[in-house]
């Protein structure tokens, strides 16, 4: 109703009294107040928010994606497509991976398409796990309409560094990063074209594990790489998820075992923001930031992360039930980036 | 003889519809081929636009019609309320050209606050409606209707009637005094048709494209004024000669075209309830009250110029007058209330801007009687009026801001 403007009502007001026919009634006051004004029959609001219905898991399965590395989710027959292991006369591995980059829209919120730049189909890219000391090569090969690269975070060579120019792989071509994996720790890997803003946030990231050569004790390894999609194209965020999808674990819990060791691999690409964060209701974790360290450098239950900085988490329930995670930027939490954990057991204390 | 006639006419017939089915067939075509799908090229989104009808605010939640104002298809994926998605219902979830949707969202929106509602379609568009000032949206029922009622009293019978009120004052007034009257009343009354049409063209602006809201307001404003004539033809030509039949049919067409006014002011009124700008409502009610009270004033001038001394205006005839013009304001709130939709309100408002322009042809009309009419303006009482109307309705304005 904004066209009627009240300057003009008003006016009419003032011309009234100004002519002298002034009139005073008393108006009701019709105030909708205590009509309706208490408002209880929104059933349960902790129900209510959240995405509306489920995303089709046929082409990228966040839950998959939480637990694979080295492309162990698919049959042997089709890893050897993209994975390969030779050992080496020092006892490491030569790892070779075929990673390709294409153009797929992607389902990040049940029925929201986003057209996005792809590593291998799926945001994140897969994720590439070795051993300290292992040899690392990929052959990078750009099937999208635009140059991309891969630039890894870890030591290696500046021509493997897919940041300059002289770097670019143009449509159709390909090119071989070969690099040992050091140092052990929690990495990621991104396009480097220009604009890079673009780049990354289209969907070109994925995670980059390098194992110490005495490996970490046995646990429950999840991946979650914390991500953001500016669905219109003002440089802020419409999605916020972790792994892709919002809401994603808030429908579909994580299933954690009482009393079995838990670490998280959590990494932030999130674009336009310069943070962002993981809160466990419930419990507290070790926090091994870039996991370069294998000394704790806290126990907390809150941590923060900058934009390309990440973090290995270990924990363990002590009891069955849910555990809600999220953003502790309510924001982001309410735009998708919020999830639960489902323990399965009997209590244990730890 | 017959026969030949017969095939000519049926051979005009052809001439006739032969355009219209070439036009059929090459409408087909383009359908068919979609020559400007060529230009669009391949993976380029589609156009999407949504527009906001109507958002209430009920006990259960929010409640949004949208409407596709785009040329495409459009699918709904996903809500957000104040930058949090939140569960909602809505049938259909795709939308084709010009086709509405209610969204049903079950948000805990709190009293006097400000809100957001953001729809996401399947691509990742966003429209976006903000809600100034959440309060409940008045459901049909019998409290807000007598509400309704009474305000539409208040505003529009009550003033009008005491506007009349002035009639046997102004029978006494010399001529000079009623030109000065009808002047003022004509600067008042230009002065709202210009703000009326500033304000239908801002509506217009608002409306979903395909609405063509500036030829709609102008052609409601055209129709009321034609249609304020014709009546005037019509009434002039069943009634006898005499003046003071003249007046009376001169009132009347003053009465009429002032109710139609009136309807759009008690829309105005109703529709601000409805849209949560109940805050607003007292004031709103006075400043229109006031004003009204002016048009009562329009209505009896000419009378008591055409009805001279000896002939008296019965009663029963001025109150059938004010009502007339008064009672269209509750059927306005009635509608603005309840059944808001900005089309009808740019209609309306056209409807009163044309009954304007026709009042104000009417009286500058029977001022000038025999005389040219701008010689007759150029007289001073008349210009003092013309001016005294403009001056007030500007400075007032001033003030209020």
């Amino acid at each position: 109703m904004e066209g009627f403007s009240r300057r003009s009502w008003l006016r009419l007001a003032g011309v009234a009294s100004l002519l002298g026919g002034t009139f005073w009634h008393r108006t009701p006051r019709p105030s909708a107040q205590g009509h309706a004004s208490s408002s209880n029959d929104y059933g349960h609001a902790g129900h209510s928010l959240g995405t509306v219905g489920r995303v089709s898991a046929d082409r990228f399965n966040p839950m998959t994606y939480l637990r694979s590395w080295n492309f162990a989710h698919l049959p042997p027959a089709e890893r050897q497509k993209f994975y390969r292991e030779t050992p080496r006369p020092d006892g490491s591995l030569l790892r070779e991976y075929e990673i390709f980059a294409v153009d797929r829209e992607i389902e990040i919120a049940p029925g929201l398409f986003y057209p996005a730049w792809t590593y291998n189909g799926e945001v994140p890219g897969p994720t590439i796990r070795a051993t300290e000391g292992d040899r690392v090569r990929i052959t990078f090969l750009n099937q999208g309409r635009h140059p991309h690269t891969m630039h890894f975070h870890g030591w290696h060579p500046p021509d493997m560094d897919g940041a300059l120019d002289a770097h670019q792989v143009l449509p159709g071509e390909q090119f071989i990063y070969e690099f040992d994996a050091e140092p052990f720790g929690l990495h990621l890997y991104h396009c480097h074209t220009v604009p890079l803003k673009r780049h990354i946030h289209k969907g070109l990231y994925g995670v980059f594990i390098i194992d110490p050569k005495t490996s970490r004790p046995p646990a429950d390894e999840l991946i979650m790489l914390m991500n953001g999609f500016d669905t219109n194209f003002d440089n802020d965020n419409e999605i916020y998820a972790v792994n892709t999808v919002a809401n994603y674990f808030l429908t579909e819990p994580i299933r954690v075992t009482v009393g079995r060791p838990v670490r998280i691999y959590l990494v932030n690409v999130t674009e336009f923001d310069l943070v962002n964060s993981l809160h466990l209701h419930g419990m507290f974790f070790d926090v091994f930031r870039t996991g370069t360290s294998l000394v704790p450098h806290d126990n907390t239950d809150t941590v923060m992360l900058c934009q390309g900085e990440r973090a290995i988490l270990e924990t363990t329930f002590r009891y069955p039930g849910m555990f809600m995670f999220h953003a502790h930027q309510s924001e982001f939490a309410e735009l998708g980036w919020m999830g639960m954990f489902q323990a399965e057991g009997a209590r244990r204390e730890t | 003889m017959l026969g030949a006639d017969r095939g000519h006419a049926s051979r005009l017939w052809l001439v006739g519809l032969l355009p219209l089915v070439l036009l059929a067939g090459l409408i087909l075509l383009m359908v068919r081929t979609g020559p400007a799908d060529a230009l669009r090229g391949e993976g380029v989104p589609p156009v999407e636009v949504l527009t906001f009808q109507r958002v209430e605010l009920t006990p259960r939640g929010i409640t949004a019609v949208v409407l596709n104002d785009g040329p495409d298809p459009v699918t709904i994926a996903q809500v957000q309320v104040d930058d949090a998605y939140w569960q909602f219902t809505v049938e259909p979830k795709t939308l084709p050209h010009l086709r509405q949707a209610t969204l049903a969202i079950p948000y805990p929106w709190v009293e006097g606050e400000t809100h957001r509602v953001k729809v996401l379609t399947s691509t990742g568009v966003v429209f976006e409606h903000e809600i100034a000032v959440a309060v409940p949206t008045p459901k049909p029922g019998w409290r807000f209707f007598g509400v309704f009622t009474l305000i539409g009293i208040y505003v529009g019978v009550v003033p009008v009637m005491i506007g009349l009120l002035w009639y046997p004052l102004v029978r006494r007034l010399g001529q000079q005094g009623l030109d000065f009257l009808l002047a003022l009343t004509v600067g008042l009354l230009l002065f709202l048709l210009v703000d009326a049409s500033a304000e239908g063209f801002e509506v217009a602006a608002g409306l979903p494209r395909s609405y063509q809201g500036i030829p709609l307001f102008a052609f409601a404003g055209i129709a009321a004024y034609l249609a304020l004539e014709a009546l005037g033809v019509w009434l002039r030509k069943r009634s006898s000669a005499r003046r003071e039949q003249a007046g009376w049919i001169l009132a009347l067409l003053i009465a009429v075209g002032i109710g139609l006014h009136n309807l759009g002011e008690g829309l105005a009124i109703g529709a601000a309830f409805a849209l949560g700008e109940a805050a607003l409502g007292s004031l709103l009610i006075i400043g229109f009250a006031m004003h009204n009270t002016t048009e009562g004033l329009a209505i009896v001038v000419p009378l008591a110029k055409q009805t001279n001394a000896g002939s008296r205006v019965p009663i029963r005839a001025l109150a059938a007058l004010g009502l007339l013009g008064g009672l269209p304001a509750i059927a306005g709130a009635w509608i603005g209330g309840f059944v808001y939709s900005q089309v009808w309100a740019l209609v309306f408002l056209g409807f009163g801007v044309g009954a304007i322009a026709q009042v104000v042809a009417q009286i500058l009309g029977q001022m000038a009687g025999d005389e040219p009419l701008p010689r007759y303006l150029a007289t001073r009482p008349v210009l003092a009026g013309l001016l005294a109307g403009f001056v007030v309705m500007y400075t007032t304005g001033l003030l209020i801001g």
